[in-house]
């Protein structure tokens, strides 16, 4: 599987060799591979490539960010809305070890990531010389592939397989550690060839005609159908198919928090978000189900809940292209390996035009209860403080579910995904997995160079906000056209949430002070605005859209509010709670 | 699917790429899931430019299999097979160092040796060193054996492994460097067989 929009690149024609040096020739690669953008942070081990890339800069876009860990969140962003394979630098030691929660996140998330790192000279590997840390080490349980280059005549091949890895079959982060003897190392460049094949890695299983037979079987017997859909629809590109198959089928479908958006949120089969804080039908009937179809999701803990008691009645098909998650959480009746975007096409051909108008009916029915008890007073209280609900809503109304969401991790993240309109793929970045505080500024910035011509918005509590806030520089000096929205409930909400409904309101380290944060955005020079009073919510969040450039707004929230419906931790999630 | 049995000994077979960094890549997924290896061995297999790992464990089959799928996913490496004991020729090699004197002096000690198989590598004015190979049981029951007479030092290898039921890696191998593998090259194989697969 390629992933949307990007093309394995042509091969370069042949040339004849010419003398170059090692961060030449990684440049070169870069250029052939379509990278436009770079997120990095120059060091010591890395400044062969830095002192390369003075000469490239109308070639390469370099973003200067304040940290690394900003860099590779910004080049996970840029993935996410882009398709294509973000591009972070760092150096040696500390730059590189400031990496890790970021391949963290992208391998949990899936995201196509190449990291380059400095890495002090070959002679000097391991004697503890000045910023050398194993950095092979370190990222090997959080990296796709990881490879150290100590020869510049390793380099092109290396890059090649760095690209091909990252993007095709499940993507995920590759970090590539260049030692600075081979950045400065001249060797005859024959020309970069991008890689299509490596025999020990096959990125996508064989289609077999035989289980896609038996899943159709099982699907047009099926009383009570149920189509689960994670972030796979859209890293395979399959949106178009997707629609297809749930259209042809009649099957209402529910969305992992990664996988909101392949199919527009109001589609009249969409019924709605799975999982601890997803909505009361998906959950509720997951449990009641007779077939459950489930495509480029992996069953997460905060999907199903508790295991032994998840969807027993129900016989499954699992389409993901990853082997390694058939099986892995839930047992499945057919296993269908293979890249969505070819075994739904298949699919679809094979099972019946089909409408289940009482099964339908019943996530109506819930979804009725769930407006009744959740949701009719999260969008519009009566309080007089707002809720983050509404705050969402209003930006639905102004957006009219045509912007990018980045949102960070916590109850605004939940509040976000679970109201956000979205009409397109590619729309909703979230640190999913890993669940990174401090993720969405910096993917924000990253979301934007991916999606240059949409209205990038990141949701953010007043938590996370304060883990990368650094990176308001990064936006300063590049002038990032985001627009930051900073729901503040003076709490760590989500953990405070726990901590009332399952410590007895203990509330252990979870109030939490902020600086004046439009003050903060203004030392940066990006304009704010906070906000307190509900009146003000449609017209600033208005001024924030018509802003040309960077905007802060900080929205004081109700402090006590909590997240529902909720699946306790534990239980199964017929369990869910309303209350 | 086979219902959960009690833990016993796989013998999982690796394939790899001779790459730096592997047996790390595939050491930390057992340790991740704080699963011990018993034993781990690295060698040449029967294609030149192929890596074999053997790994024994002690596991329930059905997390057995799913470490198995999650080493396959590994870039570099090239298939992955598991076994139970029976399934597999295997060996494991023993040295045993004893005291000369002690042997010299008590005939018993050497019709023991030889009982068991054993034969001598090393003989030294001070020390003798023996060896042998078979199972774990037969190599521990002479450690039994000779404690008695002093057994100053015991080393045991790795296991080794033959599947009884392969033809070797050489035609998989050529499937792989294919563009376009054909249907011989199945992920996971052994969950080829749809009797293991359905439970329809």
């Amino acid at each position: 599987m390629e992933v949307a929009q990007q093309e394995t690149p042509a091969p370069a024609a042949e040339k004849q060799a010419v003398e170059v040096t090692g961060s030449v020739a990684l440049l070169e690669a870069l250029i052939t591979e379509g990278v436009e953008t770079i997120f990095g942070y120059p060091g010591g081990a890395i400044m062969p490539i830095y002192d390369a890339l003075y000469d490239y800069s109308d070639k390469l876009e370099h973003i200067l960010v304040r940290h690394e860990q900003g860099g590779i969140h910004a080049a996970q962003g840029f993935a996410r809305t882009s398709g294509k394979v973000g591009v972070v630098f760092a150096t040696s030691g500390p730059g590189a070890t400031n990496l890790v929660t970021g391949l963290a996140d992208a391998q949990i998330d899936s995201t196509p990531v190449v990291c380059i790192t400095g890495q002090v000279f070959a002679h000097l590997l391991g004697t503890d010389a000045f910023q050398e840390t194993d950095v092979i080490n370190i990222t090997t349980p959080i990296t796709k592939w990881n490879y150290q280059v100590t020869d510049a005549n390793e380099l092109p091949e290396v890059i090649a397989k760095a690209f091909y890895i990252a993007r095709s079959g499940r993507p995920g982060p590759v970090l590539i550690d260049i030692t600075k003897n081979a950045q400065i190392q001249k060797f005859q460049f024959k020309g970069y060839t991008p890689c299509n094949h490596i025999r020990s890695y096959r990125p996508k299983p064989i289609v077999r005609p035989q289980y896609i037979q038996q899943a159709a079987e099982l699907i047009n017997q099926a009383k009570k159908p149920f189509i689960l859909f994670g972030q796979g629809v859209i890293l395979g590109a399959a949106e178009q198919e997707f629609k297809a198959f749930v259209e042809k089928s009649g099957i209402p479908a529910a969305w992992t928090v990664l996988g909101a958006g392949a199919i527009p949120t109001d589609h009249p089969l969409n019924v709605g978000m799975l999982g601890m804080h997803g909505n009361y039908g998906p959950n509720v009937l997951t449990n009641e189900c007779d077939v459950l179809i489930a495509i480029g999701m992996r069953f997460d803990d905060r999907v199903t809940g508790r295991l032994d008691k998840y969807a027993k009645q129900a016989q499954v098909i699992h389409l993901d292209i990853d082997p390694a998650e058939i099986d892995k959480n839930v047992k499945s009746t057919v296993p269908v390996w293979g890249d969505c975007k070819e075994t739904l096409p298949l699919l679809t051909q094979a099972i019946q035009q089909k409408t289940y108008p009482e099964w339908l009916q019943k996530f109506h029915d819930h979804t009725k209860q769930e407006i009744d008890q959740v949701i009719q007073k999260e969008l519009n209280p009566t309080t007089d403080e707002m809720t983050m609900g509404e705050v969402i809503k209003q930006l639905n109304e102004i957006t009219k579910g045509e912007a990018v969401i980045v949102t960070d991790v916590g109850q605004h993240q939940m509040v976000a995904c679970r109201y956000a309109q979205l009409n397109h793929t590619r729309s909703n970045v979230t640190s999913g997995g890993l669940g990174t505080m401090g993720f969405a500024l910096p993917a924000a910035m990253g979301a934007k160079y991916g999606a240059k011509d949409r209205t990038v918005v990141a949701i953010i509590g007043d938590g996370g906000f304060q883990m990368t806030l650094q990176e308001m520089g990064t936006i300063m000096q590049s002038n990032i056209d985001i627009k930051i929205i900073i729901l503040n409930n003076k709490f760590l909400g989500m953990v405070r949430q726990w901590q009332e409904l399952f410590n007895e309101r203990r509330y252990s380290f979870v109030d939490m002070q902020s600086p004046d944060f439009v003050k903060l955005a203004g030392a940066y020079g990006i304009a704010g605005k906070s906000i307190s009073d509900r009146k003000d919510l449609p017209s600033t969040l208005q001024e924030m859209l018509n802003h040309k450039g960077p905007y802060l707004l900080e929205v004081m929230v109700t402090k006590e509010n909590n997240v529902f419906p909720m699946v306790p931790q534990g239980c199964s999630v017929a369990e869910i709670r309303l209350k | 699917m086979s219902t959960q049995e009690e833990k016993q000994e796989f013998n999982i077979t690796v394939y790899t790429e001779n790459q730096i960094g592997l047996l790390n890549r595939i050491a930390i997924i057992f340790t991740r899931r704080k699963i011990n290896i018993d034993s781990l061995n690295t060698s040449p297999s029967e294609v030149s430019s192929v890596h074999r790992f053997n790994i024994v464990i002690t596991e329930y089959e059905d997390v057995v299999r799913k470490l198995c799928r999650q080493i396959e996913k590994q870039v570099e490496v090239l298939k992955v097979y598991y076994h139970t004991n029976e399934d597999v020729i295997w060996q494991e090699l023993a040295l045993y160092k004893l005291s000369t004197d002690v042997i010299a002096e008590k005939i018993s000690v050497e019709r023991l040796l030889r009982e068991n198989g054993a034969r001598a590598v090393a003989i030294r004015k001070d020390y003798t060193v023996f060896e042998t190979t078979g199972h774990r049981e037969e190599t521990d029951n002479l450690i039994n054996i000779l404690q008695p007479y002093g057994l100053i030092e015991f080393v045991r290898s790795a296991r080794v492994a033959i599947i009884k039921d392969s033809e070797g890696f050489n035609s998989k191998l050529r499937e792989f460097e294919r563009l376009e593998p054909g249907e011989d090259v199945i992920e996971n194989e052994f969950l080829n067989d749809a009797d293991k697969v359905f439970t329809m």
